[in-house]
C-alpha cells in the first residue's frame, strides 16, 4: 500500500492545482487535492530530542472523511506527531503531505491552518480574557492578515455563523461571558467551536473529552461522528469508552511508530498491543 | 460551508437561539465627558491662568508649573505607548526610553540648527570638537518638518527592524525584555561618545528658537503644553480605537495564548510588529515634544533605569486599561518632582517600594483596585 | 640579617668597592661642584663623582633631590631634621643670611635621579639593585659604561647579571670599536626591552643621508636582532591581550555565576543581582574597617576574612528577599523582573544612607599588589591573577555543589518538576530559599573580588546587570558550561575589539552581536533541544 501512495505523490506535480482558496491567507499555494482519497500522509517521520527518539520512522495515512483514533501509552509520540503535522516541530527526516500536493514540512503554523488543518490542544487553550463570542469571532474563517483586522466588522452572514456554532457547542447563553470563567468542559467545547469556525478539512484533536462530564462526553461523541464524512478527524484519546463509541479505525502508537492498526476489537486482540499498552 | 448536521439537533434540544452581544460604546458617556474636561483644562483653562491672569494673583499659573505639567504629559504619552505593547500584547519593553530619546534628539537637532541659524555659531560641543560644519547626518534637520519626520520615523524604523528579527525568532517574555534593555544600553553608550556627534555626555541643549519664536518664554511654554495635551488626547483615542478593533483583540489573544492564535491562522509576527512599531512612533513624538520643554536631551534618557521606570508608571496605573498608565505616569512623576526636592533620600525607597508593592498586591494597578472596589460595593 | 649568604656577599661587595676606590670618597669640593655652578659643570662633576660610587654620595644625591641642600659662602650645608649641617665638618651650623638653597632644573633633576639609580647598582639589597638595573634598561642611552662594568665585576645574582650584560651590550652599541658593536648587536637579540629596540632602531637611522652605524656588517646584525626582538615582543603582546581577555572574562563570569543559579536554574529574573554584588563589596569594606579597629596588625588579611563574610551577607539578604517577595511571584517572570528592580533601588538607597553616596576605599593587600614580569612589555598583575584563580575556585565549588550534594540534587529536581519533587518529599520552599541564597551569595563573592580592581560605590552594581544577563542568555539558560564559555569568550572578544575600535565601540559591537546571535539561536550557544511544550 505504502509504495502505491508513494508513486502517486511523486507523480503529482507540485502546484499544478492552482489556487482554490484565493483571498484566504496571504501565501499562495496549491489548493488541497484529495482526489485520491488520502487526506493526510506521513512517511518515515523521525524526530529526536537529545538522543530520545520521539518519533521513529512513523508512517501513517488517513483517508478523506475518516474518523481515526490514535491511542498509545505516554511518550508514544502522539503529541509530537501533531506538532510535526502543524509545523511546530520540524522532523529530522521523513515527509508529511496534506492531500496530494501540500508539503506540510514547508509551512509555518499559520499557513498550515490556512491550508485547512485545525488543531485542539491537550490542555484547553482559549483566549481567557476575551468573551466567548470574541473567541469564536477570532477563529472565524476570514482574511487573517494583520492590516485587514484593523477595520474588520462582522458581516450578517458571519454573525449568523458565530451564532450557529454558539448553539452547536451549547454556549448560546454564555456569549458575553469571559472565556476564562467557563468550566473545564465548556472550555473544551469552546475550543472545538473555534475549530469549527475555522472550518478545516482536517481536525486534529488531542484528548478532546478530558475533564468532561459523562453527558458532555456523550454529546461530543455525537458531534464527532456527525462531523466525520464531511471533515477528516484524527482524535488522540485515552478514554477507551469514548474511543469505542466513535472509532471506525484505531491506530496504536508505541515508541514513535505504528504498532497496530484496525478496528478497536482487532487492535485489542493484538498480543503485542496487549503487552505494551494495555499492560496485561 | 454548512454547519455540521448535528447543529439543528443541538439547538432544538435547548430551544434557545444564540444572541450576539452588540459591541460596547467606543467610550462611555462619562468617558467622553472626562476627555472633554481634560481638553478644556489643557486648551482653555491653563492658557488663561498662565497668560491672562496677572503675576501677583493667586490664580496665576507660573511658567515652572506649566513646564513641569508639559513634561509630565510627555511621560504620560510614553506610558500609554507602553501600555499598548505590555498591557495588551504582553510584550514588556525595557527599552522604550530609547525611542523617546531618539524623538527628543531629532527635535534637538532641529533646535540646535535653529540656534546656529540665528547666532551663526555651531553648537558648543561641535566647537569643542573643532568641527567646522555639521556632520552629514545632520543634513536637512534645519527644516522643522523633516526633523519632526525623523522624530517619528527613526524610532519607528528602529523598532520595526529590531522587532521584525526578534518576533520572527519568537523571542518573547523575559528574553525580549532583557534584549530591549541591552539595546537601549548599547545606544546609550553610543550616544555618550563625543565622536557620535550628538554632544556626548551633555547631549543637545542651548535651544533658543523654535519655528522662529524664542524658546523659554511663557507663551512658548504654554504652546508646547497645549500641544502635548492635545497629542496625548489624540494618542489616547488612537490607542482606544486600536485595542477595540479586531487587531486589538488578536493582540490580547496573543498575550494569553500565542500558539492558539497561530492555530487560528494568524501570524502573530505582524500583529506584534504593528503594535510595537506604533508604540515606538508614539514615544518618538512624546520625545520630540519633551526636548524643547525641558531644554535638553541627553543620553541618560536612554539608561536602562529610565526605561524600566516607564514600566512602573504603567503598572501602578493599571496595565491593559489605557487610562491607568496615564494616571500612573502623572502620579509617579508628580511625586517624584515633589519628593526629590523635599526628601531626596526617600525617593528611591518610595519608587523601589512601589515596584514591589504593586507587583505583589496590585498587579492591575490603581484602575484594577478601583474596579475591584466597585464590584464589591455595587 | 636574614640570610648569611646575602650578608657575606654584601660584605664582599662593599669591601671590593672600598679596596678599588679607597682613595675616593665624596670630598667637599666635589659636593660643591655638584651643587653649585652652571648646569653643564654640575653635570660634569656629577658624572665624575659617579665613577667612584660611595654611600655618602648616595645620601648627598638624595638630599639634593629632596631640596635639602644649600650653599653658604662656598660651604655646602645639608639639612637634617631642623638643623643644617656643614658637609665638610659634619658639625651643625647656623646658616648666614647669604645662604642660598640649591635649585635643580628638570634636566639636572633627571641626571641626579639616574645617578642615584646607578649608585643603587651597588646597594646591598637585591631588590634595589634589580630596580636600578631595570630603570637603566629603560633608558640605556644615558648609562655610563664604566659603572656597568664595575657592577658586572661584583654582581653574583644571575638575573641581575643577565640584565647587566644586556645593558652593557646596549651601551657598547655606541662603542667606537666596530667589533665590540657587532658583538653587542648580537647579544641584544636576546633582549625583550622596548628601549633596546628603540636604541637598535636609532642605530639604523640614516635620515641625514649618513648611516649612524657606518659598518654594514654591524647594520645587518642589528637588523637581524631587531627582527628577533620584534617577534618576541609581538608574542608577548598577544599573550597580554589574551590575559586581559581572560581576566575580563573571569570578572564577567564571577558576576554572572550567581545569575546562572537564580535565573539559569531557578528561572527567577533577579534584576537586583548587581546590587548583591554591591552588598558583597560593602561587606568587604566593613570587614576591612573591623580589622582596622580590632586587629590592626592583621589588616592585610581582612580580605581573606571578607570572602566568607561577603557570601553570608549577600546570601542572607538574598534569602530574606526570597522569603518575603520572590516567593509570591514564582511563575510570573515579568512581575519578578519589576519587583527585583524595586529591590535593587531600595538596596542602593539603603547603602547610600548607611555609608554615604561617595566611593569607599578598599585597599589592595600588599600580597596582591605588583605583578609578575613575564617580559618587559608583559606584566601580569597579581590582583588579576588572584581573581582568575578565585573565579575558578568558586566555579569548581559551585559545580560540585550542584552536581554532588543533596542541595544540588534538590535544586535540579525542583527546577525540573516542582510538583513531583514536592510529592517525593523535597521541601521545595526551603530549596528555593537556599538556592536563591546561593545565587546571591555568589554575587556577594563577586563583589568581594571586584573591590580589588574597581570602585566601591552604591551604584557599582548597576553597570553589571546588562553584562551578566548577556552572559547567561548567550551561554544558554541553565547551562553552566555555556555560562563559562560565554563569559570567557565575551571577555576575550571584547578585549580584542577594544584594541581595534576603543572600549565603548567594542562594547556596543559586542552587545549588538549578542542581540543578533540570539535572533539566530534563541536558546543560547549550548541549548538542549527538548520536547516542545504547548502554548
Amino acid at each position: 500500500m505504502v509504495e502505491m501512495w508513494m508513486g502517486q505523490i511523486v507523480a503529482q506535480e507540485y502546484g499544478a492545482d492552482g489556487d482554490a482558496e484565493a483571498g484566504y491567507g496571504h501565501v499562495r499555494k496549491p489548493g488541497l487535492d484529495i482526489s485520491h482519497g488520502v487526506a493526510l500522509y506521513l512517511d518515515g517521520i523521525s524526530v529526536s530530542f537529545d538522543g530520545f527518539r520521539a518519533l521513529n520512522q512513523l508512517t501513517l495515512a488517513i483517508d478523506v472523511g475518516e474518523l481515526r483514533c490514535i491511542i498509545g501509552p505516554n511518550g508514544a509520540g502522539k503529541t509530537t506527531m501533531m506538532d510535526v503535522i502543524t509545523g511546530k516541530t520540524r522532523p529530522d527526516s521523513g515527509q508529511a503531505w496534506f492531500g496530494q500536493t501540500i508539503d506540510l514540512l514547508k509551512l509555518r503554523e499559520a499557513e498550515v491552518v490556512a491550508a485547512g488543518i485545525g488543531r485542539k490542544f491537550q490542555k484547553p487553550t482559549v483566549f481567557e480574557d476575551l468573551s466567548v463570542q470574541d473567541n469564536l469571532e477570532l477563529a472565524l474563517k476570514t482574511d487573517k492578515r494583520a492590516r485587514r483586522t484593523l477595520f474588520f466588522r462582522l458581516s450578517g452572514e458571519q454573525r449568523r455563523r458565530v451564532e450557529e456554532v454558539l448553539e452547536l457547542i451549547h454556549l448560546h447563553d454564555q456569549a458575553a461571558r469571559r472565556a476564562g470563567d467557563l468550566s473545564h468542559g465548556q472550555k473544551q467545547w469552546l475550543e472545538i467551536g473555534m475549530l469549527l469556525m475555522l472550518n478545516p478539512k482536517l481536525l486534529l484533536l488531542d484528548e478532546p473529552v478530558a475533564g468532561m462530564t459523562d453527558a458532555e462526553t456523550e454529546r461530543t461523541a455525537g458531534l464527532f461522528t456527525s462531523l466525520a464524512g464531511k471533515h477528516t478527524l484524527v482524535v488522540v484519546e485515552h478514554d477507551m469508552e469514548f474511543v469505542r463509541r466513535i472509532a471506525h479505525k484505531v491506530t496504536v502508537l508505541h515508541e514513535g511508530s505504528v504498532l497496530a492498526e484496525g478496528s478497536l476489537e482487532q487492535v485489542q486482540a493484538n498480543e503485542r498491543v496487549v503487552e505494551v499498552y494495555l499492560g496485561r | 460551508m454548512a454547519v455540521a448536521p448535528s447543529s439543528s439537533n443541538a439547538s432544538s434540544a435547548h430551544g434557545a437561539r444564540a444572541q450576539l452581544q452588540p459591541p460596547t460604546a467606543f467610550l462611555p458617556p462619562w468617558g467622553w465627558a472626562t476627555l472633554l474636561l481634560f481638553l478644556l483644562l489643557i486648551c482653555v483653562a491653563a492658557p488663561v491662568l498662565a497668560l491672562a491672569v496677572p503675576h501677583g494673583s493667586n490664580l496665576h499659573l507660573s511658567q515652572y508649573w506649566v513646564a513641569l505639567a508639559g513634561k509630565i504629559l510627555c511621560y504620560a504619552m510614553v506610558a500609554l505607548a507602553m501600555d499598548m505593547v505590555w498591557g495588551y500584547a504582553g510584550i514588556l519593553s525595557l527599552g522604550h526610553g530609547l525611542f523617546f530619546a531618539l524623538g527628543g534628539y531629532a527635535m534637538g537637532m532641529y533646535l540646535n540648527r535653529a540656534m546656529t541659524a540665528a547666532s551663526g555659531n555651531l553648537p558648543d560641543f561641535m566647537q569643542f570638537m573643532q568641527w567646522t560644519h555639521f556632520p552629514w547626518y545632520w543634513q536637512g534637520t534645519e527644516h522643522f518638518a523633516y526633523a519632526l519626520f525623523l522624530a517619528l520615523a527613526v524610532p519607528g524604523l528602529l523598532a520595526f527592524v529590531f522587532g521584525f528579527f526578534a518576533f520572527r525568532s519568537r523571542i518573547k517574555g523575559v528574553y525580549f525584555s532583557i534584549i530591549t534593555q541591552a539595546l537601549t544600553y548599547a545606544a546609550m553608550l553610543l550616544f555618550f561618545r563625543n565622536e557620535t556627534g550628538f554632544g556626548g555626555n551633555n547631549g543637545l541643549t542651548d535651544f533658543k528658537v523654535l519655528l522662529g519664536f524664542p524658546v523659554g518664554t511663557m507663551a512658548m511654554s504654554v504652546a508646547l503644553f497645549v500641544a502635548s495635551g492635545v497629542a496625548l488626547a489624540g494618542m489616547f483615542l488612537f490607542a482606544r480605537w486600536l485595542v477595540r478593533s479586531k487587531f486589538g483583540r488578536v493582540l490580547t489573544a496573543i498575550r494569553d495564548a500565542e500558539s492558539r492564535v497561530m492555530f487560528c491562522g494568524y501570524d502573530p509576527l505582524w500583529f506584534k510588529l504593528g503594535v510595537w512599531t506604533a508604540s515606538a512612533v508614539m514615544c518618538g513624538l512624546a520625545g520630540a515634544l519633551y526636548a524643547p520643554q525641558v531644554g535638553i536631551i541627553n543620553p541618560s534618557e536612554m539608561s536602562p533605569a529610565n526605561s524600566i521606570e516607564i514600566a512602573i508608571w504603567t503598572a501602578i496605573g493599571g496595565r491593559g486599561t489605557l487610562i491607568g498608565p496615564i494616571v500612573g505616569a502623572v502620579l509617579v512623576n508628580a511625586s517624584k518632582s515633589w519628593l526629590t526636592v523635599a526628601m531626596p533620600e526617600a525617593w528611591l525607597y518610595l519608587l523601589g517600594g512601589l515596584f514591589i508593592v504593586v507587583t505583589l498586591f496590585a498587579p492591575y494597578g490603581i484602575v484594577g483596585l478601583w474596579r475591584q472596589w466597585r464590584l464589591r460595593h455595587g | 640579617m636574614r640570610r648569611p649568604g646575602l650578608v657575606l656577599r654584601t660584605l664582599l661587595g662593599l669591601t671590593l668597592l672600598a679596596v678599588v676606590h679607597a682613595a675616593y670618597a665624596l670630598t667637599p669640593q666635589e659636593a660643591l661642584a655638584i651643587a653649585g655652578g652652571d648646569t653643564d659643570s654640575r653635570i660634569a662633576a656629577l658624572r665624575q663623582a659617579v665613577q667612584h660610587p660611595d654611600p655618602q654620595l648616595a645620601t648627598f644625591l638624595h638630599k639634593l633631590l629632596n631640596d635639602e641642600v644649600q650653599i653658604d659662602g662656598g660651604m655646602v650645608q645639608v639639612q637634617q631634621g631642623n638643623d643644617w649641617i656643614n658637609l665638610a665638618t659634619g658639625q651643625a651650623v647656623t646658616p648666614s643670611a647669604n645662604a642660598e638653597g640649591v635649585v635643580n632644573n628638570n634636566y639636572v633633576r633627571k641626571q641626579l635621579e639616574s645617578a642615584r639609580a646607578a649608585l643603587d647598582l651597588f646597594s646591598p639589597s637585591r631588590a634595589a639593585r634589580l630596580k636600578a638595573v631595570r630603570q637603566m634598561q629603560d633608558d640605556p642611552a644615558s648609562v655610563d659604561r664604566g659603572l656597568v662594568e664595575q657592577a658586572l665585576k661584583i654582581e653574583r645574582d644571575p638575573e641581575i647579571r643577565k640584565r647587566l650584560q644586556l645593558l652593557h651590550a646596549a651601551v657598547l652599541l655606541t662603542s667606537p670599536d666596530a667589533a665590540e658593536r657587532l658583538a653587542a648587536a648580537k647579544e641584544l637579540a636576546a633582549s625583550n626591552y622596548p628601549a633596546v629596540r628603540t636604541l637598535l632602531l636609532s642605530r639604523l637611522d640614516h635620515s641625514d643621508g649618513q648611516h649612524t652605524e657606518i659598518d654594514p656588517t654591524v647594520r645587518a646584525q642589528i637588523e637581524k636582532s631587531l627582527a628577533a626582538i620584534d617577534e618576541r615582543l609581538a608574542w608577548s603582546e598577544r599573550l597580554g591581550t589574551l590575559f586581559s581577555g581572560i581576566s575580563l572574562g573571569s570578572i564577567l563570569l564571577l558576576a554572572a555565576l550567581g545569575l546562572a543559579v537564580t535565573y539559569g536554574l531557578m528561572g527567577v529574573i533577579n534584576m537586583a543581582q548587581g546590587e548583591f554584588i554591591m552588598l558583597g563589596a560593602y561587606a568587604t569594606y566593613v570587614m576591612q574597617g573591623l580589622f582596622q579597629r580590632y586587629l590592626p596588625a592583621e589588616v592585610h588579611y581582612s580580605l581573606l576574612a571578607a570572602v566568607p563574610f561577603s557570601f553570608l551577607v549577600a546570601g542572607g539578604v538574598g534569602m530574606l528577599v526570597e522569603r518575603t517577595i520572590i516567593r509570591r511571584l514564582y511563575g510570573r517572570p515579568l512581575e519578578t523582573l519589576l519587583a527585583t528592580w524595586g529591590i535593587s533601588l531600595v538596596l542602593i538607597q539603603a547603602v547610600r544612607s548607611l555609608f554615604g553616596p561617595q566611593n569607599v576605599q578598599v585597599d589592595n593587600p600588599p600580597w596582591m599588589s605588583g605583578g609578575l614580569h613575564v617580559m618587559a612589555n608583559l606584566i601580569l598583575p597579581y590582583n588579576r591573577m588572584v581573581i582568575i584563580a578565585f573565579t575558578a575556585l568558586v566555579l569548581l565549588a559551585m559545580g560540585l555543589l550542584i552536581a554532588r550534594t543533596r542541595l544540588g540534587l534538590f535544586v535540579r529536581a525542583v527546577t525540573q518538576n516542582r510538583a513531583m519533587a514536592s510529592c517525593v518529599g523535597v521541601r521545595t520552599a526551603r530549596v528555593d530559599m537556599l538556592a536563591f541564597g546561593l545565587g546571591t551569595g555568589i554575587a556577594g563573592l563577586a563583589g568581594c573580588a571586584l573591590t580589588q580592581i574597581g570602585n566601591v560605590s552604591p551604584e557599582m552594581g548597576t553597570g553589571y546587570i546588562v553584562d551578566c544577563f548577556m552572559v547567561v542568555v548567550l551561554g544558554g539558560v541553565g547551562q553552566l558550561t555555556g555560562t563559562v564559555a560565554a563569559a570567557l569568550g565575551l571577555g576575550v572578544v571584547n578585549t580584542l575589539l577594544e584594541g581595534v575600535a576603543g572600549a565603548v565601540l567594542a562594547k556596543i559591537a559586542v552587545l549588538i552581536a549578542i542581540i543578533l546571535f540570539i535572533q539566530k539561536r534563541p536558546q543560547g550557544m549550548f541549548a538542549l533541544k527538548g520536547r516542545s511544550v504547548e502554548t
